[in-house]
Formats: C-alpha cells, sequence, structure tokens
C-alpha cells in the first residue's frame, strides 16, 4: 500500500516528472499541471510582479478618476461656462475650451464614456470570440472549417470603408452603437487563439475520460477545457479592453465617433476642429491624448505582466 | 579522461524553499568506463548529469568540486563553463529529439554549431560524414529538415553532433526512453560504438531502465533520494547486489519469461522522501526492509567488496 | 464478449485531406470475460487506435465492432451510457488524465451524476471508500488532494478504481505503467491480475514485451496496423514464428543475458503462412492449437 509523506500535504511529489516521457506540452497562458499548486503560485507571483502591480493602479486610478470625478464637476461637459480659450488656473484645472466649456469637465466624463465603451466592446467581443473559438476548436470538422472561414472574412474586412458606409446611414450614433461596432470587429484573433487552445487541451486525456464517465459537450466545454484556459481568457479580456478604448478613440478622433456625448476621442477631435494646436491650447488635447496613451500602455504592460505570471518560463526567479 | 566527483551537493531554488536535489555525490569515471547511472525519478541522476556540464540556470551548485583529467571544472560558473562544453564535456540531453530546430536544415545546423567554436565546417565534414556512417545514417540526412526523420534517426544525428568535438567525457541522459524497443537497441550500440571507436573516453549514461544499463555499461551506479546508494562493476551489481534499493529494484523487475502465475513480483512500498527537508539518516530507511537503530546514522558510501561501493550499515 | 471483425481504420491527412493513413486495418480480435489479453506494438503499430475504437472515443472505417452481440459503433445516448458502465478505459499519462484545476477526487465524483442519481451522499462515500480500497488505495491518503500532490501510481489505481465503481467488465489499459516509476509498476500490474481473478477482463496495451508477458493469457503482436501473430503467451513468447516477433524478442534488453548473447534474428524458414494458404489470402494461418500467424512478409522493410 503506497503512502504520501505527510509533513506537507502540499509539497510537490518527488516523482514529479515521469522517467522518460516528453512532458506535456503547456499551452502558452495556462498554468502548468506539473508541480505546485495552480492558484496560489499565481498570486505569489502576481503580487511581485512590478509590470502587473504598476499597470492596475495606473488603471485603477484613471478608473476612479473616471467614476468619482463627474460628480464634482458640473453635469454637462458641452456647457458654455467660462470665458472662451484659458489656460489651466484655480477655477478650471484644465483650462477652456475655444467656446468657454470647461476641460476638466469634458475630461472626466469623456474618460468615464471611453471605459464605457471599452468594457461594453470589450465584452461583445470576448463573449463572441469565445463562442465561435470554442465551438471549432471543440467540434472541428465541418463545423470549424465554416467558423474559421468567418472568422477569416471578418479579420480581413476594411475597417475603415464598413465604418463609414455604416456612419452614411446612420445619422445618430450613441455610444453603444459604438461599443457594438467595436466587439463586431474585435473578436476574431479571440476566435483563433481559443480555437487552438481548444485543441490542443481536447486531445487531453482527462477530456477523453469525462467522455467515457457520460458528459455531455456542453459540460465538458465548460467544465473541463474553459477552466484550463482561465488564465488566457483573463489576458484575452485585459487586451480587449486596451484595444477597444483605442479603437473607440480612433474612432471618435476621425469623426466616426458618436453624435452626442463627450469622450476622449471626441476631445481630440474637436481640439483639431478649432485649430487647438496651432493656437498653442495645449490642455485641450495633451490631457486626453496622455490619458489614452497610458491607459491603454497600461492594459498592455499588465498583460506582459500577467504572461510572466501565468508562464512560469518567463519569470525571473 | 579520468573523472573525479568530490561530495558534490546541487541545490534547485523553489518557492518554497531549496530541493536538495543532489546531496553530497562522491565517485570516479576512469578512462574509456561507460558508467551506467540508475534511478527513478526523484532521484537526482538527471541533476548529476546536467550539473557536470551545467546546462541548467535553475540549479545551484552548493557544494562539492568535479575534476577533469585533474583540473577543476567551474560547474558554478555558467560562462567558465562555456569553453568546456561540447569540447571537453558533452551531453546528449532528455528528449534530444526536440533539440533540433525545426526550421533549420540539419547540416546547416551542424555548421553554425561548429563554427561558434571557430572550427571551420570545411574542415570536420569529412569526419562528420564518417560518423554518420558509423550510426547508419545516411549522408543525405544533412539536407533534410528535422521533421523529416523519425525519432530513432534524429536521436542518431543529436548523437553524432554532440560528441564531433570527441569530447573526453559523454553524458547521456535518458537517450532511448522514446523509443521503440528495436531503434533503442540501435541507438544504445551506436553509443556504445563511439566509445569502442574512441570518438569518446567515457561515457555517463543515465537511465531509469536496468536492463538496458546491463546491456551498455561496464559499471551500474545506482541513485536514490540525491545520494549515491550503489556502485559496482555491472556483472557484479546484478549477481550480488548489497544495497537493499538495489536488490528491491533487480527483482522488481518483470523479464521475458517470468510469469504471474509462476513468480509474483513484488514491487517497493512507500514513495521515496521529500527533497526539500529531507529525514536525516539513510533516507531508503521507511521502506527498508532491513532498517534498524543504526540507520538514523547516514551511511557513508564505502567499499564493500573490490571496486565495489554501498551506502548501508547492513552491506558492511 | 466483445469482438473486433475486420476492423479497418482510415485517416484523412494533408491539406483538403487527399492522402489516407490507415491506421488499423483488417483487425480480428476476441476478449473473453476474465482474460487478459496483451495487445504489443511498437509506434505506429495502431495499438491505440484499437483502443479508442473498442472505447468508442472513434468509429472504425469498416468492420464491425459488438459487445454482448450489439454493434459498439451504432450506439447513441443511453446505450452508449450503458455500454460505459460495462467498458471503461485508463490511460498513459497519469496526470494528463486528471483536470489539474479540480482535486483527484473528482474523477470518482463526475460519473456519478450519470450512472448512480438516485444514491445519497452518506452510501455514495461508502462506495467510493470501498473501490479505493479495492485497489488498495487508503481513502485518507488520496481523498481531498490535488493530482500533483499525489504520485503516479496512486493517480493510476484511482482511475482503476473509478472503473470498478461501475460495474466494469472490461478494462482497456493502455500504456497504463510506461510512465511510473520501476517499483510502482509492479504493484499496478499486481492489482490489474488480482482483477482479473475477480472476472474482469483486461486488454492491456503496451510496447513492452515483458510486462506482457508477466500479466497476460494471450497476445497479439500488431505492425503497422495489422495483426502478425497472435495466441496464448506462452506459445506466442516460447515459440515465437513471425520474423517481426523474434525481432522483437531479441531487442528487449534483458537482465542477466547481453544482445550479442541472443540468437539470430531472421527466420531462415519458409513463410509459415504461405504455407497453408499458398494463394495468399486475408486472416492468420494456425500454426498450433491457439497459435496464429500472418504472413512473414507482412509491412516488411521498416525504416528507423
Amino acid at each position: 500500500m503506497t503512502t504520501v509523506n505527510p509533513a506537507d500535504p502540499t509539497e510537490p511529489a518527488a516523482s514529479s516528472m515521469p522517467p522518460g516521457e516528453p512532458p506535456p506540452a503547456t499551452v502558452p497562458g495556462v498554468a502548468t499541471v506539473h508541480g505546485v499548486p495552480v492558484r496560489r503560485e499565481a498570486l505569489y507571483f502576481a503580487r511581485r510582479n512590478k509590470k502587473l502591480v504598476g499597470g492596475l493602479a495606473v488603471v485603477l486610478a484613471f478608473l476612479a478618476l473616471a467614476l468619482v470625478g463627474p460628480l464634482f464637476v458640473a453635469d454637462d461637459p458641452l456647457a458654455y461656462v467660462g470665458p472662451p480659450a484659458q489656460p489651466p488656473s484655480g477655477t478650471y484645472w484644465l483650462g477652456t475650451t475655444t467656446f468657454g466649456q470647461d476641460v476638466f469637465a469634458q475630461f472626466v466624463h469623456g474618460l468615464r464614456a471611453t471605459f464605457l465603451v471599452g468594457i461594453v466592446g470589450a465584452l461583445i467581443a470576448g463573449v463572441l470570440g469565445m463562442v465561435v473559438g470554442f465551438t471549432a476548436g471543440y467540434r472541428g470538422g465541418a463545423v470549424d472549417e465554416i467558423l474559421t472561414m468567418v472568422t477569416n472574412v471578418v479579420l480581413v474586412l476594411p475597417v475603415l470603408a464598413v465604418l463609414m458606409i455604416i456612419a452614411a446611414y446612420l445619422q445618430v450614433r450613441n455610444v453603444a452603437v459604438q461599443a457594438v461596432i467595436i466587439g463586431l470587429f474585435s473578436w476574431p484573433w479571440v476566435a483563433r487563439a481559443v480555437r487552438a487552445q481548444t485543441f490542443s487541451l481536447r486531445s487531453r486525456e482527462f477530456v477523453d475520460l469525462a467522455k467515457l464517465s457520460g458528459a455531455p459537450v456542453r459540460r465538458i466545454i465548460f467544465t473541463e477545457i474553459a477552466p484550463n484556459m482561465a488564465s488566457y481568457l483573463f489576458m484575452v479580456f485585459i487586451l480587449l479592453f486596451g484595444g477597444a478604448v483605442l479603437f473607440a478613440a480612433t474612432l471618435d478622433v476621425i469623426g466616426l465617433g458618436p453624435t452626442d456625448g463627450i469622450s476622449l476621442g471626441l476631445m481630440l477631435n474637436h481640439a483639431k476642429q478649432w485649430s487647438a494646436m496651432n493656437l498653442g491650447m495645449w490642455w485641450w488635447f495633451i490631457p486626453p491624448g496622455l490619458a489614452i496613451t497610458t491607459v491603454v500602455g497600461a492594459f498592455y504592460i499588465m498583460n506582459v505582466g500577467l504572461d510572466e505570471v501565468f508562464n512560469p518560463k518567463l519569470r525571473e526567479m | 579522461m579520468t573523472l573525479s566527483v568530490s561530495d558534490l551537493a546541487v541545490h534547485y531554488r523553489t518557492t518554497r524553499g531549496d530541493v536538495r536535489a543532489l546531496d553530497g555525490v562522491s565517485f570516479g569515471v576512469a578512462d574509456r568506463e561507460i558508467m551506467g547511472l540508475v534511478g527513478e525519478s526523484g532521484s537526482g541522476k538527471t541533476t548529476l548529469g546536467k550539473s557536470l556540464i551545467r546546462l541548467d540556470s535553475r540549479m545551484r551548485h552548493v557544494g562539492g568540486t568535479v575534476t577533469l583529467d585533474g583540473r577543476e571544472l567551474p560547474i558554478g560558473d555558467d560562462r567558465a563553463m562555456n569553453s568546456f562544453r561540447f569540447a571537453e564535456v558533452s551531453i546528449v540531453p532528455q528528449y534530444a529529439m526536440s533539440a533540433l530546430n525545426p526550421t533549420r536544415k540539419i547540416g546547416r545546423m551542424v555548421r553554425e554549431l561548429v563554427e561558434s567554436r571557430k572550427i571551420r565546417f570545411a574542415s570536420v565534414r569529412a569526419e562528420l560524414d564518417r560518423r554518420l556512417d558509423l550510426v547508419g545514417l545516411d549522408r543525405a540526412v544533412l539536407d533534410r529538415y528535422p521533421l523529416e526523420l523519425s525519432g530513432g534517426m534524429k536521436q542518431r544525428m543529436v548523437m553524432v553532433i554532440s560528441t564531433l568535438l570527441n569530447p573526453a567525457l559523454l553524458i547521456a541522459d535518458e537517450v532511448t526512453s522514446a523509443l521503440d524497443v528495436s531503434t533503442q537497441r540501435a541507438v544504445a550500440q551506436a553509443l556504445v560504438g563511439f566509445r569502442d571507436h574512441d570518438l569518446v573516453r567515457s561515457m555517463i549514461v543515465i537511465t531509469h531502465d536496468f536492463s538496458l544499463v546491463y546491456q551498455m555499461a561496464d559499471t551500474i551506479t545506482v541513485m536514490y533520494a540525491g545520494r549515491l546508494a550503489e556502485k559496482a562493476a555491472t556483472e557484479t551489481i546484478v549477481t550480488t547486489p548489497r544495497h537493499p534499493y538495489t536488490q528491491q529494484l533487480i527483482s522488481a523487475l518483470p523479464e521475458v519469461g517470468v510469469r504471474y502465475g509462476g513468480k509474483r513480483l513484488s514491487g517497493i512500498p512507500g514513495t521515496p522522501p521529500s527533497l526539500l527537508d529531507p529525514p536525516p539518516g539513510c533516507r531508503f530507511r521507511d521502506r527498508c526492509p532491513l532498517a534498524f537503530a543504526k540507520c538514523v546514522e547516514e551511511p557513508p558510501f564505502v567499499e564493500v567488496g573490490p571496486d565495489h561501493f554501498a551506502a548501508c550499515w547492513k552491506a558492511q | 464478449m466483445l469482438k473486433l471483425d475486420g476492423v479497418s481504420k482510415t485517416y484523412r491527412v494533408g491539406a483538403f485531406g487527399r492522402r489516407s493513413m490507415t491506421a488499423v486495418r483488417d483487425v480480428d480480435l476476441e476478449l473473453r470475460p476474465g482474460e487478459v489479453v496483451s495487445l504489443i506494438g511498437e509506434s505506429g503499430s495502431g495499438k491505440s487506435t484499437i483502443g479508442r475504437l473498442i472505447l468508442r472515443l472513434i468509429v472504425p472505417t469498416s468492420g464491425e465492432i459488438t459487445f454482448g452481440g450489439s454493434d459498439v459503433a451504432a450506439l447513441r445516448g443511453g446505450d452508449l451510457k450503458e455500454y460505459y458502465r460495462h467498458v471503461q478505459g485508463v490511460f498513459q499519462d497519469p496526470f494528463s488524465s486528471y483536470n489539474p484545476v479540480f482535486r483527484a477526487e473528482r474523477v470518482l465524483h463526475m460519473i456519478r451524476p450519470a450512472y448512480f442519481p438516485g444514491v445519497s451522499d452518506a452510501d455514495w462515500q461508502v462506495k467510493v471508500e470501498e473501490s479505493l480500497s479495492a485497489v488498495s488505495l487508503n481513502p485518507g491518503d488520496v481523498l481531498g488532494k490535488y493530482a500533483h500532490q499525489l504520485s503516479g501510481g496512486q493517480l493510476q489505481r484511482m482511475l482503476i478504481a473509478r472503473a470498478l465503481l461501475l460495474d466494469v467488465r472490461l478494462l482497456v489499459a493502455d500504456e497504463v505503467i510506461s510512465m511510473l516509476d520501476a517499483s510502482t509498476r509492479i504493484d499496478v500490474l499486481n492489482l490489474l491480475a488480482d482483477l482479473k481473478e475477480r472476472g474482469l477482463a483486461v486488454l492491456f496495451i503496451t510496447h513492452d514485451l515483458s510486462l506482457g508477458n508477466y500479466l497476460s493469457d494471450r497476445t497479439v503482436i500488431l505492425r503497422r496496423g495489422s495483426v502478425v501473430e497472435r495466441g496464448a503467451t506462452g506459445k506466442v513468447f516460447g515459440d515465437p514464428q513471425h520474423p517481426y516477433t523474434r525481432m522483437l524478442l531479441s531487442s528487449v534488453p534483458r537482465l542477466g543475458q547481453r544482445w550479442s548473447e541472443l540468437p539470430a534474428e531472421s527466420y531462415a524458414g519458409e513463410c509459415r503462412y504461405h504455407q497453408r494458404f499458398p494463394d495468399g489470402g486475408p486472416g492468420l494461418a494456425q500454426v498450433d492449437d491457439d497459435h496464429f500467424v500472418a504472413c512473414f512478409k507482412l509491412h516488411e522493410g521498416r525504416t528507423v
């Protein structure tokens, strides 16, 4: 009868490396099978990873500003409240626009709108990508061929051209529409990545065992495959947030953004339209530009940090 | 060439402390000797092999020395070892077949490797061809991608590459584990052929397969839980093993000709101790049928017969 | 009990599936209750494919697999579930068979919803502990732990315990001990042998001849998807007829005998199959009571 050393129940088994067989291929982003408990080790490294902690701090700071900021300023950021073209001062922290609008009010409202678009767009893209990816990866065969073809078509669609056509038809666009559009264009890479990982996971023996236990397909995907990709899916969402924010800002700047409301990209658009750069009104375009760059950059750096946390081979021990 | 290892200790750093993978190992390898290193997983045999060439950055050399032909090997220093690797000490690593870059043709890879050592490829070309013939590989192999070769062919290719500069010591780590039994025989015999043809002076063959190492090696060393258990000439250790672990290991081997109905084999109950915090004294103590009071004191690895070493109080 | 009749499995490979690869070619096999049959072959022999065909994880391209008379490939839904009550599998890599996200004991509990819906928690706990004891595992040692905290031997035994919870009659053991240490292999082998005494049939798939020899009543040697020799283990190992079998036996490293000391590999005589069937044909030729062999030239010319 074999016994396990009772001294430390959480220690890795001494025979963690089976004799003479190649190790199971570790999928990047998926916590390794052999060795220390998955979650505890992830948390340990997460706390120590400067990129993750730094990036998260920046994102949370901006998020806090976006949530709390609008409570301290007037309700309508587009209202004409003060003397035009004023540089930052005690009353107007970021100065005013050409029309006398409070730039700071616009900034915090815009930040909120940008985050909203980011979250909703990321969710739509993420869910869509995962559904397509899991189905294609697990089923294989004809279903996979069709879904992959659809994915590839959406991937190569000329986004700008399509958006301009949409802009021509929809006279009024709001933040929700923008989020949907972003979601509908951002999902293909998610689908491809999820499909690839599902392919590699579905031939693992625990999936066979689940089939031999009479489990239905849906249950296999949700309880066997998806949890093994949890870390990767988490990273996917982080990337999607960052990407959605950038995409929204891009659309806004070139004028394909919402027709009402304000966002960081729209601020840049207005600033450009009213020659803020030529007039030297730096307080109008630098804060939103810097904010977009910083937030998106923070998301991407977080992602790099997360990759290090989840993939032991990248860690510096 | 002579290799002398004295009290070698190597630890791995983990988040929970140091894993004492090798804890005070001393032995020697003579000129033209093929030493088989046998152990189960966690015994430290791969660590020992890798530490002699320092190929794993997670290892920490904690103590002991390794002397090759009278010179001390700088196994604690990655950079300093570089000049020894491939030329004096070479390794055929585990999963060597995955070590071939899939995007390079094999000939080009060999050229790059050789030229990184400041040797002109043309000057070794003739020798390379000769060795390919020796292991039974067609010279056309140099023009192929690794994808086009079978497992056994890749393994032999890696063996040829690792020995191209005639190292004094070759470490072969589980080179046949992933191969079919017929290929295994061909590869194992090719490896012994390297020594017979003076392409390498001495070899350390690391494996978990006792029967395989019986076929190949002159001496066999058995490791358990980071320490040496027994070392003797092949025939000696198989006919008169003195350490209880070796005895049990041999009796747990099913042989062609042994059937369940006839003679029921038995395994060794229990599991090896954790190397994070190993128990004092003999590490086989908990599973040893001969354990007695003195075993809480670590038995020294001493000579118990002519050229026959064992670490057991009962063997002395 | 389980019968394979002329079973073949062909895969489409290459871009657009232009080429085909035959993994299993025209295999006949029969498994009787309480019997251990070794399926021995090297890589590419199709032995794992046969295991998966029997476990209905894939279906044959031609031929028939019947269990108690009914066609396995045609099973669906509830019938398939019943099939898995009697036929189960254990695979090679114990660490890959356990989903690392969950505790190890989940492999035992995951069959509960489908097969033991009405059983109370207390009764279920008793059943689990009984099946663990039946495989010589101490429930206290293995319950509540994750897979990486247990040894390979314990994990494989737990998988066998899982099969025992059901009313399993046939266990497909696919290289179950090749990833275990030498000292634990024997224990799992002995366990399988003990289960045989209790009426369980085992299909023992392996590349290791000594293991097959130790455990099995009958042996089947596979090469490139076809059976080259089969029969009672003592006969196949004691008096191997086919050159491939002889080559395999001579390549196995043995303790106490060097390779060079073993007799020559090739068979100088005539092809026993063509002695019986001079004009060729399917199937195997009988050379002795419960000993069959295929044409000596079947799939000759292996490249290494």
